[in-house]
């Protein structure tokens, strides 16, 4: 069969899944729109958790990212799995413990301050807002790629799934499908990548493959660091940002995750907090099987790209190149004219432009796969997106019925709520979806920044709360805007205002706008510490709280107010 | 017989040493092994991978899940030992 025939069939297939899961556990009270009912089981929540996480830039970006980066790359694949450890040990089981729905929740309670909790709101939307709409955008690519059909219609399609399920099914529906969706990307990913690392190195784990040698007995990273450096580039073991950044990125890249709402919202599922800690071990599990084979696709897909093509003549290229080339992701251009393609460093003598996201749509045609693997591929892709678009969702949407409507009227009805929050998710569908339409150029970039901004913003209001009872209100906003503005300041000045300025020459301490998230959280750290013991002791009651939420004992489900 | 306030500070305490133990070794298999010193590292082998590169694209992550789990383990006894765990 064709390969669009296969991916309709596979593709169609999982949304069929997916839509039977939402209407089998669609949501009946707020108490399972926002928390799945607290029932879900850490092993359960541990797939959902990996599937919301991994978006459509870790499954289809992020290997080819490292392909070209090398050993810089590194900062991705510790800073996204690196965050959870924090999450395990300093905030899951606490948060799980104090037993509300959203971490606006959180910050209200334990500042005893609406004003705390409105800019914790802001926060939170300004987040899920930028990430939401990168994910839209990157289910119209995946629909325009394989089913060959305009970008505008992929995101409309990709809406009316998520609308269906995120709308309908609540949390309880979102979890469900996200289990089925982690099941659908992890073997969408893992194939290919254990096919190639098979042809490779011999070896059919593709961890150990990429410590493995290549068919002259070479190991694969050392005859890469070799063929590399000869055209001009820089070894793919060797770093070339500087260690200060590649800190700082990495930092602000594990502490952010450790601050994204829709990734902190997914512990609140749980029964109980010793489950909140199993669970963030079994997500990172999940995670570590994808992220741990990422670099081996990435430097598989730049060797096999290379030796396939480098001095080669053009008219004897793998067909694989032909094929992408009709998309514009694989660019040959015989500028000197000698019928050979030549893949160098210089920009002026290249001939060979790739991007980066071949590394993984391409994966199966450059190891010879069948035509249903590259259609399986192409639905693990739309998983990945989906499911990261839904949870998002879900946080707008709580966000606007309970941290913003609830905390003004609280007298409405469980029902009334439930229905507020169902429009809220409808309206947070639309507007991502308009934006996936006409990205506002700068969402690319923004969403990397979403983890600075988390970092600087939530991270440190949360640790605080839990491991200092001495931390008031006037410490926490003043913290959290300082954090913020700093950090949105700095992001904006190189990016925006002066992007000719932004070279490691002109950074502060040699800190990249990708960095920068950490400094904001140092400084968040230290301006609520000075600010709250200048500033009188909270409450009685809220010093309680705190001890109460460091023991286990006694957490019973997730509760209303 | 220690009153509930003095246990629950010793509960405290021994979980903030976990604590501390636990993110002293995440700190230096990522930062340490992976940024800080990879240029040392990277002078020895393990099998086809420099070292420093092995932590910084594998091991930090291998060692991050075993981190968790080891957390999960320590904290079930320690509630238990203190009973504070739950039905």
């Amino acid at each position: 069969m064709e390969i669009l025939t296969w991916t309709y069939i596979l593709v169609g297939l999982s949304f069929a899944l997916y839509i039977g899961i939402a209407i089998w556990s669609r949501a009946g009270s707020t108490q399972e729109f926002y928390v799945a009912g607290g029932g879900v089981s850490p092993l359960a929540n541990g797939m959902a958790t990996a599937a919301d996480w991994m978006s459509a830039a870790s499954f289809i970006s992020m290997a080819g990212i490292i392909s070209f980066a090398g050993y810089d790359g590194s900062v991705y694949l510790m800073g996204w799995t690196g965050g959870y450890v924090l999450l395990a040990l300093l905030l899951a089981p606490y948060l799980r413990k104090f037993g509300k729905f959203t971490v606006p929740d959180f910050v209200g309670d334990r500042y005893y301050s609406k004003t705390a909790k409105v800019v914790a709101v802001i926060c939170a939307l300004f987040i899920s807002f930028t990430y939401v709409a990168g994910q839209m955008r990157g289910v119209g690519i995946v629909f325009s790629r394989y089913l060959e059909v305009p970008i505008e219609w992929g995101v409309v399609i990709g809406m009316c799934i998520v609308f269906f399920y995120a709308v309908l099914g609540g949390m309880k529906g979102i979890t469900y499908t996200q289990v089925a969706q982690y099941c659908v990307l992890i073997f969408a990913y893992m194939v290919p990548a254990i096919f190639i690392s098979m042809q490779l190195t011999g070896n059919a784990i593709p961890q150990l493959g990429l410590g493995g040698s290549v068919a002259d007995g070479t190991p694969l990273l050392d005859k890469l660091d070799g063929v590399l450096t000869e055209l001009g580039f820089a070894a793919y073991t060797s770093g070339r940002k500087s260690i200060t950044d590649m800190f700082m990125i990495t930092l602000a890249l594990m502490v952010g995750t450790a601050g994204l709402p829709h990734v902190i919202v997914r512990f609140f599922t749980v029964p109980r907090v010793k489950d909140a800690r199993l669970s963030a071990g079994y997500a990172l599990v999940f995670i570590a099987i994808l992220y741990t084979t990422a670099p081996a696709i990435a430097a598989f897909g730049i060797y096999n790209a290379i030796e396939t093509t480098s001095e080669k003549e053009i008219s004897e290229l793998p067909e694989w190149i032909s094929t992408w080339e009709k998309t514009d992701l694989i660019k040959v251009d015989d500028k000197n004219g000698d019928g050979k393609v030549q893949y160098v460093a210089d920009p002026a003598a290249n001939e060979l432009t790739i991007d980066r996201d071949i590394m993984v749509l391409a994966s199966p045609e450059i190891a010879k796969l069948p035509n249903w693997v590259v259609g399986l591929v192409a639905a693990g892709a739309m998983a990945a997106a989906l499911s990261t678009a839904a949870g998002l969702l879900l946080v707008i949407s709580t966000s606007v019925s309970r941290d913003l409507f609830k905390t003004f009227r609280p007298e409405i009805s469980d029902k009334k709520e439930l229905r507020i929050a169902r429009f809220a998710a409808a309206g947070a569908v639309l507007l991502a979806g308009y934006f996936g339409v006409n990205p506002p150029g700068f969402v690319a970039q923004v969403v990397a920044f979403a983890f600075g901004l988390a970092a600087a913003s939530f991270f440190p209001v949360i640790i605080m709360g839990i491991f200092s009872t001495r931390i008031n209100k006037e410490g926490a906003i003043v913290g959290m805007i300082t954090g913020l503005v700093f950090t949105i300041g700095y992001i904006v000045y190189f990016k925006f205002i002066s992007p000719e300025l932004n070279t490691t020459e002109n950074w502060w301490f040699g800190i990249s706008p990708e960095g920068i998230g950490s400094l904001g959280m140092i400084l968040n750290f230290l301006v609520c510490g000075i600010v709250s013991h200048l500033t009188p002791a909270p409450p009685q009651e809220v010093q309680d709280m705190v001890e109460e939420i460091r023991i286990p004992r006694g957490a019973g489900k997730a509760q209303d107010h | 017989m220690p009153s509930h306030n003095d246990k629950m500070k010793a509960y405290w305490r021994k979980n903030l040493q976990t604590l501390f133990i636990l993110l002293l070794v995440w700190f230096v298999v990522s930062f340490g092994c992976g940024i800080l010193f990879v240029n040392e590292l990277n002078e020895i082998r393990l099998g086809g991978y420099k070292l420093g590169f092995w932590f910084a694209q594998q091991g930090s992550i291998f060692a991050f899940v075993i981190l968790i789990f080891v957390y999960v383990v320590r904290m079930n006894r320690l509630d238990r030992e203190f009973d504070v765990d739950e039905e």
